[in-house]
């Protein structure tokens, strides 16, 4: 079957969950709504795993290449000539991968939320937003036009902040869900300017001319890139630069990240789907999509190597010392991310452009199955004990057996310990680097070793340690809930053997990358570390972690407060820009310009008030007024005779 | 054709005299707006059909001599910014008269002046004459006064007078303008000329319309908030009645903006390039100073009052441009802005008339009580800070197209600047909605907690003609570029 009969689907049969939920949802479906909006994103899961069989198995490689399909195109909003919004289905390997893990993913997380969710008031409503998350989301991924990736880039932003604040009485989920939106905000501002930039040069806004245009041999739109600049940068670097922004503030890296732990706030299942699996990694994604103009600037790849790298460290030493296990886990995927980030960059510093792109989407496929996991696990284990603290948490694994063995399994992965999935993508990375910057594969190599302890240290916490105090009624939660877990956990055993080279590559081609064993001793001896150390430390229930907190003191404090990141940005929010701009905007309009239009206009009414006091209406006065002009008059007239 | 659209408002408004009581008056005024509305589609169907056929600039033409000494004619014709300017206008009346359905005092006068004023609004929009223009426009000035002196809340005396008078120092500079124009024409006859087509072709002197430009451009720049001309915006908005809120931010600023891109596209093109960066200075200081006074407001009409003086920055900005595309940028703005801030103004006045208050800080979780009016709300807000499937986004960006094509760094530092408006805009959008519609209820004004009531049918039928507006314009903006385009 030809795509062009189908893909629209994809994406427009959530869409129709979202706009039948939200109009009628209340009335209609108040109890069935989980049971429609699943329906209709099976059937997208189907249609997209179908794509994907036709992509890569039935159409195959032409030339040794998977050859990227514009499936649909239609013009949305046309600029001028030549330059217009497009809406419509490209594929490519990478889009065809993001199209698969993008529904599987929705639809474990809608599954696990008929029983998640269940009973709450505003259960149709949920469906609704859940449904508008993924049409955006498989709008984004199948993109063709730099505009339609940004059009979509802001609803998934929207459907994230309706879901973070969906529980809108309280305030801590409304400040999160602002939060999140404006600060992504304030990066797609960057976005949007960089795609005006892009879009100047190359004249187009399709993504297929525009990079064929950048990067031809030759190319006149890329001297003129290079050689115009603005305070001495080149406008290409520019460019990219501030597309990268965008890309950086979605999947929350240093310093933008602030949005993402606060947006714990949402349901957990919604944080397994948009804030773990999904939304965050658009950013990975959107330079993977421009990733032939990346390259031809090492300049920008440096930057988002760097930028990759150090959100992996920072984040990952900052999870250690959070109790909120959402938090935990959030930390995590900043940190994850670093990961496929840097990978992206790290070629800029050698040889190793193929395997640096197919390292970064390798684990971006395995890291969404196993994060999604980790937080559906974790939203069981909440939904049992109603707590997000550690502290409350321990000796579960009694009670949830299930969910116990699933996130196990998925701890071990995201620890790269093989065969598990985590493992095989972890490695590809690390060869990357090593073969590329020796410094950025050490701290990669530093940054798994600590990832493996906070995941255990999270693991002990809640399955080991001291028996929870909380051990009553309702068990593990229906079918519903361990469904979706054991599903997943079984992806997250088998997606690493993948041979994921094959399928998506940078050219197309796609290059064996081999992991050896005795490449492999380090990282695995350093996840086995950190394990064993989480192992000493939370495993039974003893005062150690204290000590050792307090041992190291302000450092201590100064991670657990994540850096004071947050007190930075509310002393600019704050201080500079309401007391510093917005207040005295408002001060001045309302005192000096409206003041002097006040001014102006009482000015007119004294003025008339004096002029009134002539007309009196006494005669005499009237009088005197005629004899003194005829006089004035008489005088001016001899004056001018003479 | 087009002398339908004058005469149907005239036969609501005779037709109104006649009635009595307000279950007869508001029936007949809705009457008369839906029949205009249908109309509008009428005449834009004609309006696409014939356009193949006929390719002159101006369609439908009509003209008749008014008063002959000063060669003053009735002369109407439309292009399709006409056209989506009438449509504008039909969609924010209906809405208007629907969400009005109870007034109660004076409700006769009420509904006479709103469709007086649309009266107004449809004239302006079709006249080719330059004095039929000014004409229409003055008729729309008066019933606004009227409106907010006598209906209004607050310092309605204040506000009222405040904003006649601007607008009647804006209509006196637009005179001054206009006559300039005049006396700068050569008709065959050796008359001078109102007509604009005429002018456009003439094309008269760069001197004399650099001279005559400032007078009408501010003239009309005053009607949409130009800065610093814009301070009857936020006093006019907060003691209007909704309905006169509605019309004012929804249609007549859209008067200011449509005279501006007419004196610039068409009547004196030579003078706009020459003051281009005055406008464009103007312009990006209200969208982005306007966009930070709106900040600190506490008072949800203020919120939106100053958030227009903002969003008609980007019509000024589109204009300053001088590109195609920035100028269909404009035109898209005001339409997407007309209708926004229309359902922005109704959802403000369904939560005073229940709440009785509009302070923000009074206001809490009112989602949990009035769902549909919330909804509204978040819809009006998700519009104004640009979120694409509704018609903000698309305007917006076609300006920061339109104006990204002038490669100067000057006009791209303008651009940039309007564009970070984006992010304040989210900033007060979403504080507003995070109190008032999000977070624990809390309702300080009402008297009795009972009244709290979700949306009336009406109300629903007002909120839902402008949401489709928003929402066609959003998710389809190809049509609307079309039309705008020659």
């Amino acid at each position: 079957m030809e795509y062009s009969n189908y893909i629209a689907l994809i994406p427009l049969l959530p869409l129709a969950g979202f706009v039948l939920l939200g109009l009628f949802g209340k009335k209609t479906f108040a109890k069935s709504a989980g049971i429609v909006g699943t329906l209709f994103l099976f059937i997208s899961t189907i249609l997209a795993f179908y794509t994907a069989y036709q992509y890569f198995f039935v159409n195959g490689k032409v030339n040794g290449v998977y050859q990227p399909v514009t499936a649909l195109q239609y013009t949305w909003l046309q600029f001028s000539l030549g330059m217009s919004i497009d809406m419509g289905a490209l594929l490519d390997p990478a889009s065809v991968m993001m199209l698969v893990v993008v529904t599987f993913v929705s639809l474990m997380v809608h599954v696990f939320s008929l029983g998640y969710m269940k009973g709450e008031e505003r259960f149709a409503t949920y469906y609704a937003f859940l449904g508008l998350f993924t049409f955006s989301m498989l709008g984004l991924v199948l993109s063709t036009n730099i505009f339609q990736i940004y059009i979509f880039w802001e609803l998934v932003g929207v459907s994230s902040f309706l879901l973070i604040g969906f529980y809108y009485d309280r305030p801590a989920a409304v400040a999160a869900a602002k939060k999140a939106f404006i600060v992504t905000r304030f990066a797609d501002l960057g976005f949007l300017i960089g795609i005006l930039i892009l879009a100047f040069y190359s004249g187009t806004l399709d993504f297929g001319t525009m990079i064929q245009r950048i990067t031809g041999t030759n190319s006149p739109v890329l001297a003129q890139m290079t050689g115009y600049g603005v305070v001495g940068i080149p406008v290409l670097s520019w460019a990219l630069t501030l597309v990268f922004i965008g890309g950086a503030g979605k999947s929350a890296m240093f310093p933008l990240h602030i949005w993402l732990p606060d947006a714990m706030e949402g349901p957990t299942p919604v944080s397994a789907l948009i804030h773990a699996a999904t939304m965050v990694v658009a950013g990975v994604y959107l330079v993977a999509r421009l990733y032939p103009i990346y390259l031809i600037d090492v300049s920008v790849l440096k930057l988002i190597t760097w930028v990759g790298a150090i959100s992996a460290f920072l984040a990952a030493i900052i999870a250690c010392t959070q109790t909120d296990i959402k938090r935990v886990l959030a930390y995590s995927t900043i940190s994850q991310i670093g990961y496929m980030l840097f990978a992206l960059g790290v070629p800029a510093y050698g040889e190793a452009v193929n395997t640096g792109y197919t390292a970064s989407l390798f684990h971006l496929f395995t890291h969404a199955f196993f994060k999604s996991l980790l937080f559906l696990g974790a939203g069981a284990v909440i939904h049992f004990i109603h707590t997000n603290e550690m502290g409350n948490m321990g000796g579960l694994r009694k009670f949830m057996p299930i969910t116990h063995a699933t996130f196990l399994i998925a701890c071990l992965a995201i620890a790269g310990i093989p065969p598990l999935a985590g493992f095989f993508s972890k490695e590809e990375i690390l060869i990357t680097a090593w073969q590329s910057n020796k410094l950025i594969y050490y701290i990669a190599l530093i940054t798994s070793g600590i990832t493996a302890f906070y995941m255990f240290r999270l693991y002990f916490s809640i399955f080991y340690n001291k028996t929870s105090t909380h051990s009553d009624h309702h068990g593990e939660g229906n079918l519903n809930m361990k469904l979706p877990l054991l599903v997943l956990a079984a992806a997250a055993i088998v997606v690493g053997f993948i041979p994921f080279t094959h399928f998506v590559a940078a050219n197309g081609k796609g290059e064996e990358i081999t992991i050896s064993a005795s490449f492999s001793i380090a990282p695995i001896a350093m996840a086995l570390a950190g394990i064993s150390l989480a192992f000493v430390l939370y495993f039974n229930e003893n005062d150690q972690p204290q000590k050792l907190a307090t041992a190291i003191g302000g450092l201590y404090r100064a991670i657990r407060q994540k850096f004071y990141f947050d007190e930075l940005y509310l002393f600019i929010t704050k201080k500079i820009i309401f007391n510093g701009i917005a207040k005295p905007a408002a001060w001045f309009d309302k005192n000096i310009v409206d003041g002097f239009m006040n001014k102006l206009g009482w000015a007119t009414t004294g003025i008339s008030e004096r002029i009134k006091a002539l007309q009196s209406g006494s005669i005499q006065s009237y009088t005197l007024y005629f004899f003194g002009g005829i006089i004035a008059l008489a005088a001016v007239f001899i004056y001018l005779w003479t | 054709m087009l002398s339908v659209l004058i005469i149907l408002p005239i036969i609501t408004v005779i037709a109104l005299l006649l009635c009595s009581g307000l279950k007869q008056v508001r029936v007949v005024a809705l009457g008369g707006a839906v029949v205009q509305l249908l109309y509008s589609f009428y005449i834009l169907f004609t309006y696409w059909e014939q356009r193949v056929v006929d390719g002159s600039q101006m369609l439908f033409q009509e003209d008749h001599v008014w008063y002959a000494p000063l060669n003053i004619h009735y002369h109407v014709g439309i292009d399709g910014i006409s056209v989506a300017m009438i449509l504008l206008t039909a969609f924010v009346t209906v809405a208007g008269i629907l969400v009005s359905w109870t007034t109660a005092k004076l409700s006769k006068e009420f509904f006479f002046l709103l469709t007086l004023l649309s009266m107004g609004a449809y004239g302006f929009f079709i006249s080719l004459d330059l004095f039929t223009l000014f004409f229409f426009l003055e008729v729309a000035v008066i019933p606004k006064f009227l409106l907010i002196g006598i209906w209004g809340s607050g310092r309605k005396e204040y506000s009222a007078m405040k904003l006649a008078l601007m607008l009647m120092g804006g209509s006196a500079l637009v005179f001054v303008g206009l006559a300039g124009v005049y006396f700068n024409t050569q008709a065959l006859s050796g008359a001078h000329s109102f007509n604009m087509l005429q002018i456009a072709q003439q094309h008269i002197s760069p001197e004399a319309q650099r001279l005559f430009f400032p007078f009408a451009f501010v003239g009309f720049g005053i009607f949409t908030a130009l800065f610093p001309f814009h301070t009857w915006v936020p006093d006019g908005h907060s003691s209007a009645p909704t309905a006169a809120s509605m019309f004012l931010a929804g249609i007549s600023m859209k008067l200011g903006g449509y005279g501006c891109l007419r004196m610039a596209t068409l009547l004196m093109p030579d003078a706009a390039h020459y003051y281009s960066w005055i406008i464009i200075l103007l312009a990006t200081i209200a969208i982005i100073y306007g966009a930070f006074a709106t900040m600190m407001q506490t008072d949800l009409k203020y919120i939106n009052a100053y958030s227009s003086i903002s969003h008609c920055g980007f019509v000024l900005l589109g204009i300053g441009m001088m590109t195609q595309t920035a100028i269909m940028g404009a035109v898209m703005q005001m339409v997407s802005h007309g209708l926004m801030t229309a359902l922005f103004f109704a959802a403000i006045g369904m939560l005073y008339d229940r709440t009785h208050t509009r302070q923000v800080a009074q206001l809490g979780g009112l989602l949990k009580v009035m769902p549909f009016i919330a909804t509204v709300f978040v819809i009006a807000g998700l519009c104004s800070l640009g979120l694409p499937g509704l018609s903000g986004f698309v305007a917006e960006v076609t300006v920061f197209m339109g104006s990204w094509e002038k490669a100067d760094n000057w006009y791209r530092l303008a651009t940039v600047l309007a564009c970070a408006s984006i992010v304040v805009t989210a900033v007060y959008i979403l504080r507003a909605m995070g109190k008032v519609i999000m977070g624990p209820l809390q309702v300080d004004g009402a008297t009795v907690q009972h009244n709290l009531s979700d949306a009336r049918w009406n109300e629903k039928i007002a909120a839902g003609v402008l949401i489709i507006g928003i929402i066609a314009i959003g998710i389809a903006p190809f049509w609307l570029t079309e039309l705008i385009n020659q």
